[in-house]
């Protein structure tokens, strides 16, 4: 804006702001139009976050740690004979980093639960209590009973629901049998000191935790275990953790980050990301046409007025600007009310939405049955820039249009 | 009629952008929503049949509550005869007879625990997708033969092959020591890592004596050939065990409840995908039909000022409306079908999809249904929104005072 004849900016936001009232029916047809599909970009985003997070959150959860150190051959074969050393000094060092917000080392065998009443496969893990605390396992889930207190503890904590496929209860007695390192058959009976609750049901029929001492006697391992577990601060990125745990673990063995070892959980959360931006896309597309259809429209109606102002000494790109400010104002007072509308629904759903109605079906797609809508800035901010870029963008065909009547032509129209 | 039609038609053509571009918002929303929708129904489909084919089948006969609570002495006394009874009551059906239990699983290095399922070599190949996947070896062919077919995982983590003996440890139906050995005969290789993992198969009379059995069996399972047909064939299921107190007929819906429920909540999301959709759409057509009519004031108002009813007036702009969402209709109607008869014929494949692929039991590209009902589901709704959209803007015509309306700029 140059030149002698320019309009200030402020005179020019003002006669926008003007035009856009003159036909307030719709103005407002299309403002309800934007705020409604800006509501749904985040709301609907905000949803699907929640669920891949939950998953996630889930997923890590029955396989905490979100680096894991194993023997090289143990996720093909998750057997006894394929067990690594605890830490050595070297490992020890650089758990002892900041990035690392806890460890613990495990060990993970198949193994066969019978109480007197039934018998079911289930994964055995021989745990350190205050290591598995740190990674995650919350001692509030516990619903009966107490969590091990230590590495020593021969007590059995097991899952609610296999405590009733077992048909047993907490304090009796049942045989765990798996395999040493020998392919020997080695079983003893545990007493079940606690019960555990998990959002998904299939965690809590499938793991069992004793003390890890007690199950390297059992299974005759003496100081091995199946898997080193290691927490940093954010699940997301792994980079960091990857690369101190990679050049300071044992030779044999193999490091991997929580994405490959769940590449479901991976392939969702990558595929989250692309369904984003997708539906804000499609969203905006489906708006698009009702805003070049409502800009279209001024235009046409004051093509006389717009004529007698380029005959009055205004520049095709000052009417060029004119419209695209009519625009942005559109624009962004419809970002406005959707942002307000999509915040204003989604607070009152922090507590999480009830979906216990189709658990099962939650369940299979590895999520619990409780949705809480996770808002991101990172996803508010891509709504709001697609929709103010691209619509300034579409803006730009009528725009232009309006800049191309020659005076004497658009005075004369009727 | 004909006049009205060529008016609404000719107005309809007065702005020749303004309509194009409405139609073109029909148009966008009606390809994306059959797309999207053939898609839906198209996998839902693959869905189903893939993990009812797999092994679980559309109807079981059980134990009551054994559905829920799986134990072994819940089982079905004379299963085999029961069988034969529901062949000759429903002779277009697959059926087949099965007993299950959990067992200690040792080769010569390694012991696992597996689901031990006892079959009828015959029928069950009749029933279940998984002697058909046998990749090394054959599958069972003896009804009685200690032979025993199990997955490719729980090969490899056995370190067994075919020939090598299998040690299994479990409990009978009385709760005694049961215990056999059989040799492999085959391995099968489904895809779906659970299964692969963690079941094995075995004739069922020799299971039967392993394991206590008596003449026992856990489940009679019932594969239709289409899900249509469930709910007459569980009718006669029912008739059929009536008079056996302790036995239940279930629908593949109560056998695989997390498969009608997964469904239900991608529907539900997508119906709300679908809606915010179709809302725009109808804004659209209300913003356009609304400017239509105010820009028409003066000309209405000289129309009505000659006699017009406002009815009539009020039909002429639904008319054009009716017009409009037509052209959106066919065109995306056209271009939707071509779309989803085109991956009908080639797949459609996303990244991603293999893990998806893995857990709900589809294959890798998934083909679109395309049907009547899957192709003019979508466009209908947009059709019907637009429709409604104009309401507004016709009855304002009610209201029109001609006086007022002449003078109008």
């Amino acid at each position: 804006m140059t030149g002698s004849n320019s309009l200030p900016v402020a005179a020019m936001t003002r006669l926008a702001w003007r035009n856009l009232w003159r036909n307030h029916r719709r103005t407002l047809i299309m403002l309800l139009a934007i705020a409604v599909g800006v509501w749904a970009m985040i709301f609907m985003t905000a949803l699907m976050r929640g669920m891949v997070d939950e998953m996630v959150r889930d997923g890590i959860a029955s396989l905490p740690g979100y680096v894991q150190i194993h023997h090289p051959e143990f996720r093909d074969d998750p057997s006894i004979e394929n067990s690594l050393q605890e830490p050595g000094p070297e490992l020890l060092s650089a758990l002892a980093q900041p990035a690392v917000a806890g460890w613990t080392s495990r060990v993970r065998v198949p193994a066969m639960i019978s109480s007197e009443r039934d018998s079911r496969g289930i994964t055995l893990l021989g745990v350190d209590p205050a290591g598995e605390i740190a990674l995650g396992f919350d001692p509030e889930d516990i619903v009966e009973g107490r969590f091990l207190d230590s590495r020593d503890d021969e007590g059995l904590v097991i899952g609610r629901k296999l405590l009733e496929r077992l048909e047993t209860e907490l304090g009796k007695r049942v045989v765990l049998m798996s395999q040493d390192p020998e392919n020997n058959v080695a079983d003893r009976g545990f007493r079940i000191v606690g019960v555990y609750k998990a959002s998904l049901e299939g965690q809590e029929e499938l793991f069992v935790y004793s003390g890890l001492a007690g199950v390297q006697t059992l299974l005759k391992m003496g100081t091995m275990v199946s898997e080193i577990a290691v927490a940093g601060h954010d699940y997301r990125t792994t980079d960091e953790l990857m690369e101190i745990l990679r050049k300071s673990s044992p030779s044999e063995s193999e490091v991997l980050p929580w994405t490959e070892l769940d590449s479901y959980l991976n392939s969702m959360m990558s595929m989250m990301d692309g369904f984003v931006l997708v539906w804000i896309v499609v969203i905006f597309l489906a708006l698009s046409f009702g805003l070049i259809n409502t800009l279209m429209m001024a235009v046409f109606e004051r093509i006389r007025e717009i004529g007698l102002m380029q005959a009055l000494g205004m520049r095709p790109s000052q009417i060029l600007y004119l419209i695209l400010v009519e625009s942005l104002l559109l624009l962004a007072l419809g970002l406005l009310i959707g942002n307000i509308l999509a915040i204003g629904s989604i607070l009152p759903l922090r507590e999480g939405i009830d979906l216990s109605a189709v658990a099962k079906g939650m369940e299979m797609m590895g999520a619990g049955s409780t949705l809480y809508p996770a808002l991101k800035l990172r996803d508010l901010a891509t709504a709001n820039a697609v929709v103010i870029v691209l619509g300034l963008l579409t803006s730009l065909l009528p725009a232009w249009h309006a800049s191309r009547y020659s005076p004497v032509e658009a005075i004369a129209k009727l | 009629m004909i006049l009205s039609l060529r008016m609404a038609w000719r107005n309809l053509w007065r702005h020749k952008r303004r309509t194009w571009l409405t139609a073109l918002a029909m148009i966008f929303s009606n390809v994306l929503l059959i797309f999207m929708i053939s898609l839906q129904f198209g996998s839902y489909d693959m869905m189903i049949n893939n993990t009812l084919n797999a092994f679980s089948g559309h109807i079981q006969v059980q134990h009551e509550g054994y559905n829920d609570n799986p134990k072994q002495r819940s089982s079905v006394p004379a299963a085999a005869q029961l069988a034969e009874e529901l062949r000759s009551a429903l002779p277009d059906e697959r059926i087949a007879t099965r007993g299950s239990a959990f067992a200690l699983v040792s080769s010569e290095r390694r012991s696992l625990g597996v689901q031990i399922i006892g079959v009828q070599p015959g029928y069950e190949t009749m029933v279940s997708t998984l002697p058909g996947l046998v990749k090394e070896g054959r599958f069972l062919k003896d009804p009685e033969a200690a032979e025993i077919v199990i997955g490719s995982v729980l090969a490899r983590n056995l370190k067994a092959s075919i020939g090598d003996e299998l040690t299994l440890l479990g409990s009978g139906r009385d709760g005694s020591f049961a215990a056999g050995v059989v040799s492999i005969c085959g391995i099968f290789d489904s895809g779906s890592s659970a299964m692969d993992r963690s079941l094995a198969e075995v004739p069922l009379r020799y299971f039967q004596d392993t394991f206590a059995m008596g003449d026992h069996g856990h489940s009679i399972v019932i594969a239709v050939d289409e899900l249509g047909a469930v709910p007459a064939a569980l009718a006669v299921v029912e008739e059929e065990i009536q008079g056996k107190a302790e036995l239940a007929a279930l629908g593949w819906n109560q056998l695989q409840p997390g498969l009608k429920q997964a469904i239900q909540a991608d529907l539900s999301s997508a119906w709300f995908m679908y809606g915010v959709l179709i809302i725009l759409v109808a804004f659209s057509v209300l913003n356009t039909q609304l400017m239509s009519v105010l820009e028409r004031t003066r000309e209405f108002g000289v129309i009505t000022a000659l006699g017009i009813k406002p009815r009539k007036l009020a039909s002429l702009v639904m008319l054009e409306t009716v017009l409009m969402a037509l052209l959106g209709l066919i065109i995306g109607l056209a271009l939707g079908w071509l779309l989803a008869s085109y991956l009908n014929t080639t797949g459609f494949h996303y990244p991603g999809m293999e893990e998806m692929a893995d857990k709900f039991n589809l294959p890798d590209r998934v083909y679109p249904s395309v049907t009547l009902f899957s192709m003019i589901l979508g466009p209908g709704i947009v059709f019907l929104f637009s429709l409604l959209a104009a309401v507004y803007p016709s009855l304002r015509l009610f209201r029109l005072q001609p006086v007022e309306a002449m003078r109008a700029v």
